[in-house]
């Protein structure tokens, strides 16, 4: 039963993507000449004018320059032309340092506010205030202090990411089971102890779950960031290709962000399941 | 008192209630056990059972007064005074066995992983759940639950056990099972033992002394009243005893009527000198064996009891 209903859900699945890619590629196909001009116009003024060609690419387009793309990800023909994975990494490479940066100051901070309400109640405007500002709103003021580009770029992501998780693990270790606490308090259990093996591991499904929500505020910061930094990585990649005017590459990198978006979320979910205990 | 093995001393609880009053669940509350006694406590909900526990525990403090467990007032919690939670309080990302060890190793610290397991295996051996030890609480029952919760209470070898409506959450069958379970183990051990209950047979089978509560707020201590019961009686023939309908019914009217009316109707109510009770012991007016099972009756106050 469950079996079938997977394959009958990958089935549509495929099937959906199969007419999507139809569709486009009957909107985006040549309708044959169109208007007769000299040959030296018509190689001047390309596809779309000759054959009818519409400006956006094909779905075939799309893919013979993706297959190009997959088979050399990590070519470096200098600062404007680089490999698709070469970006990727650099994207990859900033999230995985700005939110790593995150996790060590808003899991140990986010313990002591749970632990404390005296901190929660002090520190709780400065939070409201500091969480709806968009990250790069920030980005000014981290290029004129920090002066790299590079480490502001991490800087957004650090702080977009800080407060999910900040959050989550506030109310996952201020909701922890009074009576677990109370076990641990009969049995004489020191704080630090208590903090590691009640509070930690009842509140890690929670942690985790701000952890989840972060990776992809994250994700969707670093291209808009990247855009405004430029440089490297897939945001700046999306812009240059539009400044370049290739649609295929665009439609491209959009394929790749959402892909690596979704394998960051799925190991964040696994790690999820791994510290998620039934009841 | 001969042993006074833990002594309540005149303990208050207050809480900051609404337009700057104060709410007092229970004032002057003085109670004592000996060791090696099973108490039970019985009253209605809202009458301070549970804070009292807590406080036995060091949970909770009292606003007023002290606890005095083998002649040291008690400040906060001990591995001397084992609670055995009513929702059994297992944690559920543990094993039954790393529940149980968890325990061992916070009295023990220096003991080696080896020691910690082996020490654990025996107390969950002892409560009859070998072969269950790598499960973890989400597939255990919850009869098998409360086993691994009175396991870890136990395997801290404590100097008393607290209990607060421990089998309140189980079916009849498993209740029984259990009770049974706790009296053996209580008996084999000398446990001293302070359980809140809300089942009055319960109360009956288990305890040597069962404490009566009047309705909060401002509860206070009405009655000790002494198990007549032999010691090693059994569930099976327990309601054969002569006393035994005295003694429920006692118990049963204080519920019903009297939990309400004490207060009222006594006023002169010494809590420093509560009347104990004892069922049909000469030279007492409740009628042993007869008609007379239902008529409420007080004892004087007993010299003993004297704080």
């Amino acid at each position: 039963m469950n079996s079938s209903l997977r394959l009958r859900a990958g089935l549509v699945s495929i099937a959906l993507l199969a007419a999507f890619l139809g569709i486009w590629h009957l909107a985006t196909r040549s309708t044959g000449t169109t208007t007769a001009m000299s040959p030296e116009y018509a190689k001047l003024m390309g596809l779309t004018a000759t054959q009818g060609k519409s400006a956006m690419p094909g779905p075939l387009d799309v893919g013979a320059k993706l297959w190009e793309h997959l088979r050399r990800p990590f070519y470096d023909n200098g600062p404007n032309d680089k490999g698709l994975g070469i970006q990727l990494a650099y994207s990859i490479a900033r999230v995985g340092t700005g939110y790593l940066l995150a996790v060590m100051v808003a899991i140990p901070l986010g313990f002591l506010i749970g632990m404390s309400p005296l901190l929660s109640k002090a520190l709780d405007p400065f939070i409201q205030v500091l969480k709806p500002i968009s990250p790069l709103a920030w980005m000014p003021l981290a290029l004129y202090t920090i002066k790299d580009s590079s480490v502001s770029a991490i800087f957004v992501i650090f702080i977009c990411s800080i407060w999910p998780m900040l959050l989550n693990t506030v109310f996952g270790v201020a909701g922890v089971r009074k009576e677990w606490i109370n076990v641990a308090r009969t049995l004489e259990v020191g704080t630090v102890r208590r903090a590691f093996t009640v509070i930690l591991p009842a509140a890690a499904p929670t942690i985790l779950t701000g952890m989840r929500i972060s990776i992809g505020i994250a994700w969707l910061v670093i291209v808009a960031a990247e855009m405004l930094v430029g440089g490297t990585g897939i945001g700046y990649f999306v812009w240059n290709e539009w400044n370049n005017l290739s649609i295929t590459n665009v439609i491209i990198a959009i394929l790749l962000i959402g892909i690596v978006g979704m394998l960051l979320d799925q190991i964040l979910a696994r790690f999820t399941r791994m510290v998620t205990f039934p009841e | 008192m001969i042993d006074k093995f833990i002594s309540i001393e005149g303990i208050a609880k207050r809480y900051p209630g609404a337009g700057g009053a104060t709410t007092s669940v229970f004032e002057n509350l003085w109670l004592s056990m000996a060791r090696g006694e099973f108490c039970c406590v019985i009253g209605h909900s809202g009458c301070g059972k549970t804070t009292v526990l807590n406080i036995l525990a060091g949970l909770d403090a009292p606003s007023e007064g002290a606890v005095i467990v083998d002649g040291q007032a008690i400040s906060g919690t001990s591995l001397d005074r084992a609670v055995i939670f009513q929702s059994h309080a297992l944690l559920p990302w543990r094993t039954v066995l790393a529940n149980v060890a968890y325990a061992v190793s916070s009295k023990w610290r220096s003991w080696d992983r080896a020691k910690v397991r082996a020490h654990a295996q025996s107390f969950i051996d002892l409560v009859g759940l070998t072969g269950s030890e790598h499960k973890r609480p989400s597939e255990l029952s919850g009869g098998m639950k409360q086993r691994v919760g009175i396991a870890r209470a136990l395997s801290i070898t404590p100097k008393m056990m607290l209990m607060d409506e421990p089998f309140s959450a189980l079916d009849a069958l498993t209740r029984g099972t259990l009770q049974d379970e706790v009296r053996r183990i209580c008996l084999e051990t000398g446990q001293t033992a302070f359980m809140i209950t809300h089942d009055v047979d319960e109360a009956i089978y288990l305890a040597d002394k069962i404490f009566l509560m009047t309705n909060g707020p401002g509860a206070v201590l009405a009655e000790v009243v002494e198990n007549p019961l032999p010691r090693d009686r059994g569930r099976t023939d327990l309601h054969r005893h002569p006393l035994y309908y005295a003694l429920r019914n006692h118990i049963i009217d204080f519920l019903v009527t009297r939990s309400k009316t004490f207060a009222a109707e006594t006023p002169g109510h010494d809590p420093r000198n509560v009347p104990v009770v004892q069922i049909g012991k000469p030279g007492l007016t409740i009628a042993s064996n007869g008609e007379e099972q239902r008529q409420p009756w007080i004892s004087g106050p007993s010299p003993g009891l004297t704080a």
